[in-house]
Order: structure tokens, then C-alpha cells, then sequence
């Protein structure tokens, strides 16, 4: 993905499968929200493809979610104006069909269609916890019940994967481990949850797998030990312990990273991005 | 805690005897002369009968009366002004005055001189001062005059209504509405003062009811019992017709429903999916030209093809389709104010355009300047819209003919839009209003949407076209501009939708018909008309930002008055509350 003349995101390859929690982590800048956008199709990869399930997705949000990618924003967007209950049945858009002659005759399809997503509205806002605020208007809501808020309704989308973009910034330890939980329920209804977080606790507790994101490349993917014990990732957040001729030996580093970080993207030629959810089973 | 000291001190039962008898003597002032010559309008020099200014004024009187009797706990009248907030009190006591001191200066400014002024005048005058001294040695709402201008607290839950007494209330308060109305539109045009009298009574009543928390707790109710208030409030518009003895005033009344029914098609564009849409009232134009060639006038491109109505409604309807879907499908990528800009541009181009084809300067298909003229009457099934009828001892005109089919055509509107707007599709542009981002990205294809809500409005501005066009006889390009003196034009639209209160029902029809009867009946105003709109524009963002009827979202969302589950407060007792402030 190039803006111009700044490359934001230059070949991450990504493969996130069913039923797993996957990491994104990396300085600020390194370009992780770029690389939401890209897969959720709210920015057309200048190069690459994502793909869901064996096939490619067109770079439009709208199919992105109907195809079934859903996510959430790192400064909440809901619709602050409507109601919470409102909120998730807009996020189930794509899974109705009811236009607006169907709206306008009110016939017996119409009616059943919208008691139906009421009703699984409902019970997402009981999965997160949010049943007796329905009326509620959702900018009224305190911010950690926004956050629910906000994944309730990229779950009333159906989503086989779920992108998290950092879901506890802001929050207080506790409702980090609500949210915690929440990512694993979510989890274990069969959805890949893909998410951004800086709060280091949080995602070598949550995820299987981790992807460090420096500068725009992929520096690193494994497991929490892996990540954790990497060098680079340590470099990349602290900076060079302070030895001798720091600009020389940082050089040396950055150059270091940076033929590793070509190295692991070469197996894909012109992959910017690529999330593959692929599944054994029909994932719920 | 505010500041709450009177402005003027006074005990409490000095204040409220104040208050009491001067609204008895307004009401005693208006059966006096209060001038010696009828040549000031409405023939106020008549002893023991009061007439114009002096019945509104006794109006003023009265609900002064009864306002200032709340003070004294009577049984019954406690719920009159719930919060036992003292502004109420001040308002309606000003509207007394106002109307009084209006119609004294009036009378000295017409007539030359306050030697004109008969004694029940000088009466008048003071009389109507005194209440207004009185509210004053009432405890303020707090210090500054902010507390004057937006609500107080939130009233009090209203007690549970059981039985008859909600649909009672609404069908008085419809009738209230009515009445007002009638009494409004029926104001000869000569007599400006009075319908200045009148505008003065109706704007300080309706600010005292709604800092009483009486239009909240009415709207509630309305809302509680929806299918019941809007059946009686369409029954209300159609008595209007047979109260009306002037075909003038019914057809004041079909402008205004035609005017308001685009207004609230414009409101499906603007209030719910957020598009700011300054070129609508091509639309209506659209619908009546398409309707206004295939009426059957022989000056028509196509002169000897006669549509029976509803193929003319659809003709009509089906053109303004196919016109907002011409212009919304290149300008429905745009954003914000870059939208506003085009559909500005593509309104002027329908009105030049239609200027233009006249067969010198395009090909000949609308005459130009000249426009059309000579559209025969409607028939349907035999019913001829230009001919009298005479229905229950009542007489109803041409113009009564046609506002009942715009009252069906309204209804249809108004129908279209609430089961719109409570769909899946609704709630796709109201989610496309508060974030398009999100919106798309929880899988909203945000154009076509957007592409649906532009059509409907576009074919339901089409829809009143046509009507439009039998009603007024003829089209020509002129009306259909951007903005202009008289509605409809685009800014006037948008203006009666912003006013009314976007994203309601109710708020552009009466946007609608306030834009519309004000410039009818301020005759004399008519130079500084779009100034004094301008101001009024203001003044009323600046107070009321979410229109004269408040949707409960933007209420909520202009006012952080709290939740929508207030919780049960215990009712104050009334009596103390003022007392107590006033100590502290």
C-alpha cells in the first residue's frame, strides 16, 4: 500500500485460520490500521490481493463484510445517534435482504425478517452484555460499553473472521479482561479473530500466534515466545542498548531487519496483503 | 447553586396577586374602546364586544389567569405547569403584553399620535404590565438569561393516563391546533397588525407551554398512542376546508400541503441519510411539467393526449425518478458541502433548461418562459376538481376540491416515510448520516442506498408536482429556482425542513406551512421578507438547533438533558420549591 511516495505497507503476508486468535502488534506508525483498511477494502492495495476462503475479495468494504470480514476501528465509529439495539441491526445489513418496497408493504416477510434480526440482535447484545441497554442512545454509553457495543455489532455481520483494532485501548485493567474473555468466546464460537493491540499482557495471553509489524514490513510471526524473545521486536520498541558508536551499530541493525523482513516476504511475489481464513470445517 | 433571587422584590402572595388581577383587568381592558376610529383594522371601538387585537388579547388574558391560579394550588390545574418552574409564568404574562403595548404603539404609529388611544387602551397598556411584574418577583430560573431561552429540567414523569383522558388530551390539543391555525389563515392580509398580534400570542403561549414541560408530555403521548394522534390529526386537517367560507383559504391550504409534502420528501434526503440536497425543488418541477404536457391543455407538446390522474401521478413520478437518478448517480460519490455545491448546479440547469426549450433556442417541448398554461381541471371517476360541491351544508370550492386529494397524496407521504425510515433501509441512512465509513463498512453498499433515498424523495416531490400543476393552472420555469421570495424554492425547502425539525413528520409540514403563511399575511414585510427569515433562521439555530419539533435523537443530541429511561424523581411538592430557592 503506497501513499504517494510513502510506503505504508510493503509486503505483509498475513494467514490468519479458523478458530484462531492472531496478534498484530508493532510501534506506532509501522502501519498496522493501514493494513486493516486494506483488507477490509476502505483502501485499495496498491499491489497484492486478500483473499478469504480461496477467494479473492474485491476491494470494496460492503462485499469485504458480506463476504465475511468484519471489524471494528481503533477510535470507536458507532452510530452515536442511534440505539445500541439500532447499531447491531444495521450490522446486520448483509445478512437481509428487505428493501424498500418490502419496508413499504409491511407484508408478512417483512415483518417476520425484522422480528427475526431483532431477536439475534438481542441475543449478541446478551453475549456482550449489553441486553438491558438497548434503548439506550449508543453516544451515552461509557467508553469500554462502546467497545462492546462495537463488536457486538461486527459479530451481527456473521463474520467468519473478526478484526479487532485495538479493543482495550483506554481501558482499565479489569475490562481488559472482560474484553479478554469476550475474544475468547468469540473465539470459541469458531471465529479467526485477527487483532491489534499495544497492550503486550493482553495479546501474548490471547493470541496463538503473533505478527510484528516494523516500518511497514513484517518483522517476525510465531508464537508469544518467539516474538517475545526476538531481538528485533525489543529493538524496534525500545531502541539499541546505548554501546560504543550507536549510529553505526543502529545502521547495522535497521539493515539487519530489513534483509531478514525482505527475506521472510519473498515467498510471495507481489502480495502486499493476504489474510486466508482457511477453513477445515464450516466455521458458525 | 444559580442565583435565583427575584429581580423584583415582592412576597410571594403580592407576586401572584399581581399576576391574577392584572390578567383580569386585560380581560376587563378588551370589552373597553381602545380607539375612536374603525379605520384601524379590526374595528376596535366597540364597547362590551371585543374584536382583533382585543380578542387576542383576552385570550392572553385568560390563559394568564388560569397560568397565575396554578400558584395558588388549585385542585386540578397543578398539572398545568408540572415542574412549578417560574418561567411559564413570564411568558405568558408577556404575551399579554406584547400583544397589549404592540397594539397600542400600532395605534399611535398608524394614527398619528398616542392622542388616539381610547381609554380602555391606557387601561390595556397597564394592565398587561402587571403580570409581567409580577412573574418577575418570582424566583428566577437561575442567574443569566440563558435559562430563559432553553428548557428547564426535564419535567417530571407524568402520572400514568388511564381510559379516555389520553385520546381526550390529544384530540383537544389537535383541535387547539386547528383552531389556531384557522384563526391564523383567516386574517385578511390587510390587517397585518392583527395577524402580528396573533404571531405574538402564539410565540410566547407556545414558549410558556413548552417551558411548562406541557409540549414534551403531549408529544409523548402522541407518540404513545401514534396510530390514534395521526388519524386525528389528518381528520383535523380535513375539517379545515369546511371552516373556510373563502376559496382563498383553502387554496393557502393546498399551497401548504403541497409545499410541506415536498418539504418532508426532502426531509427523507436530508433528515435521515444526511445528503445535503439544495437543488429538491427541481423535482417538483419535474412532476409538473411531466403531469402539466399530458394534462390535456392544448398548449402542451403533446395537446390532445388527457392522462386520467394516476397515470399523470405516475407519469409524474416516474419522471422525477428518472431525473434524481440521472443526477444522483454521478453526485452521490461526493461528500458533504461538494454534494450541496452540485445539487445546487443541477437544480439551475433543470430551470434554465426548461427556460430554453421553446423551440428557438432548444427543441420545443415546454414553451419556454411562457410555460404552459390553460391545465384543465382534474376528474376522477366523474368528479369534476373544478366544480363546487356542496358536502354537509358546507360549500367547498375548487381549491377545497384539490386539498382534499393533496390531504390523500400528504398521507400517502407520510405513510412512505415512517415505514421507510423503521426499516432495514432506514436505519441504513440514518447509518450513513452518522458515519458513511462505518456504515460501508458493516456492509452497506453506501451508494445505492444513498441512490434509493435520492429516487424516493425525488418521485415523492414528483408525486405533489402534479397535483401542482392542476391546482395552479399553469407552469412556468420561475418558481422552481434556488431561492427566491415565495416558497417553493429550494432554500425554502430545506429552510421549512431544518425549522420543522429534521428527520420528524411532523416538523417539515409545520415548517412548511409557517414559512408558507407568514410571507401570505405579513404583507408589508415583503422587502425585508428573506431578512427577517434570515434573523428568524438564527435565532432559532442558535436557541433550538434541532427545529421546532425536536426527533428525540437530536434532542438528545443538541441538549445533554440525560438518558432516555430518566429515572422516577419523586415530584417536588409544588408549593415549597419556589420558596425555598428563593431562601437559599
Amino acid at each position: 500500500m503506497r501513499f504517494g511516495g510513502l510506503t505504508a505497507v510493503r509486503e505483509v503476508d498475513l494467514t490468519v485460520r479458523s478458530g484462531e486468535i492472531v496478534g498484530l502488534i508493532g510501534p506506532n506508525g509501522a502501519g498496522k490500521t493501514t493494513f486493516f483498511n486494506c483488507l477490509t477494502g476502505l483502501y485499495v492495495p496498491t499491489q497484492g490481493t486478500v483473499s478469504y476462503r480461496g477467494t479473492v475479495l474485491p476491494p470494496k468494504p460492503h462485499l469485504v463484510t458480506k463476504a465475511g470480514i468484519a471489524r471494528t476501528f481503533q477510535n470507536i465509529r458507532l452510530f452515536a445517534n442511534m440505539t445500541v439495539l439500532e447499531n447491531v441491526m444495521v450490522g446486520r445489513h448483509t445478512r437481509t435482504k428487505e428493501g424498500l418496497w418490502s419496508a413499504l408493504l409491511r407484508g408478512p416477510g417483512f415483518r417476520k425478517a425484522e422480528q427475526a434480526g431483532e431477536e439475534r440482535s438481542m441475543e449478541l447484545l446478551e453475549f456482550v452484555g449489553l441486553a438491558h441497554k438497548r434503548d439506550h442512545l449508543a453516544r451515552n454509553l461509557p467508553y469500554g460499553e462502546q467497545r462492546r457495543l462495537e463488536i457486538a455489532r461486527a459479530l451481527a455481520s456473521e463474520p467468519g473472521l473478526l478484526l479487532l483494532d485495538e479493543p482495550t485501548a483506554g481501558m482499565n485493567p479489569q475490562e481488559t479482561r472482560t474484553t479478554e474473555e469476550l475474544v475468547f468466546a468469540i473465539r470459541d464460537k469458531g471465529i479467526a479473530v485477527l487483532v491489534i493491540e499495544h497492550d503486550m499482557r493482553f495479546i501474548f495471553n490471547l493470541c496463538d500466534r503473533v505478527a510484528v509489524l516494523v516500518q511497514g514490513r513484517k518483522l517476525v510471526e510465531g508464537t508469544s515466545d518467539v516474538v517475545q524473545a526476538d531481538e528485533r521486536v525489543v529493538a524496534a520498541y525500545l531502541g539499541e542498548p546505548f554501546e560504543g558508536d550507536p549510529g553505526e551499530a543502529e545502521a547495522a541493525e535497521v539493515e539487519a531487519a530489513e534483509a531478514q523482513a525482505a527475506e521472510a516476504g519473498s515467498d510471495t511475489e507481489t502480495a502486499d496483503a493476504e489474510s486466508t481464513s482457511t477453513t477445515k470445517g464450516e466455521p458458525q | 447553586m444559580a442565583d435565583t433571587t427575584p429581580l423584583i422584590p415582592l412576597p410571594r402572595s403580592a407576586a401572584r396577586l399581581l399576576i391574577a388581577a392584572g390578567a383580569v383587568a386585560t380581560i376587563a381592558s378588551t370589552f373597553m374602546s381602545w380607539t375612536w376610529t374603525p379605520d384601524f383594522p379590526g374595528d376596535l371601538t366597540v364597547y362590551g364586544y371585543p374584536a382583533g387585537l382585543q380578542v387576542i388579547a383576552l385570550v392572553a388574558g385568560l390563559l394568564t389567569l388560569l397560568f397565575s391560579l396554578t400558584l395558588w394550588n388549585v385542585r386540578g390545574l397543578r398539572r398545568l405547569n408540572p415542574t412549578g418552574a417560574t418561567t411559564p409564568y413570564l411568558f405568558i404574562a408577556l404575551s399579554g403584553f406584547a400583544v397589549c403595548w404592540y397594539t397600542a404603539i400600532a395605534i399611535a404609529v398608524d394614527l398619528g399620535g398616542l392622542v388616539n388611544l381610547d381609554p380602555g387602551g391606557y387601561v390595556a397598556v397597564v394592565a398587561s404590565a402587571l403580570p409581567v411584574l409580577g412573574a418577575l418577583a418570582l424566583p428566577r430560573p437561575g442567574s443569566g438569561a440563558r435559562h430563559y431561552f432553553t428548557k428547564p429540567e426535564q419535567p417530571a414523569p407524568a402520572r400514568p393516563l388511564t381510559g379516555w383522558t389520553p385520546y381526550a388530551i390529544i384530540i383537544a390539543g389537535i383541535a387547539l391546533g386547528l383552531l389556531a391555525f384557522t384563526y391564523g389563515i383567516g386574517i385578511s392580509p390587510d390587517e397585518s397588525e392583527t395577524f402580528i398580534g396573533f404571531s405574538l400570542l402564539v410565540l410566547f403561549a407556545a414558549w410558556a407551554l413548552v417551558h411548562a414541560g406541557q409540549l414534551d408530555r403531549f408529544s409523548a403521548l402522541c407518540a404513545q398512542h401514534k396510530g390514534f394522534a395521526t388519524t386525528a390529526a389528518f381528520i383535523a386537517a380535513a375539517i379545515f376546508p369546511f371552516t373556510q367560507s373563502d376559496d382563498h383559504n383553502a387554496n393557502l391550504g393546498v399551497n401548504i400541503l403541497i409545499f410541506g409534502t415536498v418539504a418532508l420528501g426532502l426531509n427523507i434526503v436530508v433528515g435521515l441519510t444526511g445528503l445535503l440536497d439544495l437543488g429538491y425543488v427541481a423535482f417538483l418541477g419535474v412532476g409538473a411539467y411531466a403531469a402539466a404536457l399530458v394534462s390535456g391543455s392544448e398548449y402542451s407538446r403533446f395537446a390532445g393526449t388527457q392522462f386520467p390522474f394516476w397515470a399523470a401521478a405516475l407519469v409524474g413520478m416516474a419522471a422525477s425518478l428518472v431525473f434524481g437518478v440521472l443526477i444522483g448517480a454521478p453526485t452521490l460519490r461526493l461528500r458533504g458541502d461538494y454534494l450541496a455545491i452540485v445539487t445546487i448546479g443541477f437544480g439551475e440547469i433543470f430551470r434554465i433548461a426548461v427556460n430554453n426549450m421553446d423551440g428557438t433556442s432548444g427543441p420545443d417541448i415546454t414553451n419556454g418562459p411562457d410555460g404552459i398554461p390553460a391545465i384543465p381541471d382534474l376528474k376522477i371517476l366523474g368528479f369534476d376538481f373544478g366544480d363546487q360541491h356542496a358536502v354537509a351544508g358546507a360549500t367547498l370550492g375548487r381549491f377545497a376540491n384539490y386539498f382534499f386529494l393533496m390531504l390523500l397524496i400528504t398521507a400517502l407521504v407520510v405513510l412512505v416515510f415512517t415505514r421507510a425510515a423503521n426499516s432495514r433501509i432506514g436505519r441504513a441512512w440514518i447509518a450513513i448520516r452518522e458515519d458513511e465509513t462505518a456504515a460501508v463498512a458493516m456492509g452497506i453498499n453506501g451508494f445505492r442506498v444513498k441512490l434509493v433515498a435520492f429516487a424516493l424523495g425525488a418521485s415523492l416531490a414528483g408525486l405533489a408536482g402534479t397535483v401542482s400543476a392542476h391546482v395552479t393552472y399553469n407552469v412556468v420555469p420561475t418558481p422552481y429556482q434556488f431561492a427566491g421570495s415565495t416558497p417553493p424554492n429550494s432554500a425554502f425547502l430545506l429552510a421549512a425542513v431544518v425549522l420543522g425539525g429534521m428527520g420528524t413528520v411532523s416538523g417539515p409540514l409545520i415548517g412548511a406551512a409557517l414559512l408558507y403563511l407568514l410571507p401570505e399575511k405579513l404583507t408589508f414585510l415583503q422587502q425585508y421578507e428573506l431578512l427577517a427569515f434570515g434573523l428568524a433562521l438564527v435565532i432559532l439555530m442558535r436557541f433550538r438547533p434541532e427545529g421546532l419539533i425536536a426527533n428525540r435523537r437530536r434532542q438528545l443530541e443538541f441538549h445533554e438533558t440525560g438518558q432516555l429511561d430518566v429515572p422516577d424523581s419523586p415530584e417536588l411538592p409544588d408549593s415549597t420549591v419556589g420558596v425555598t430557592k428563593a431562601g437559599a
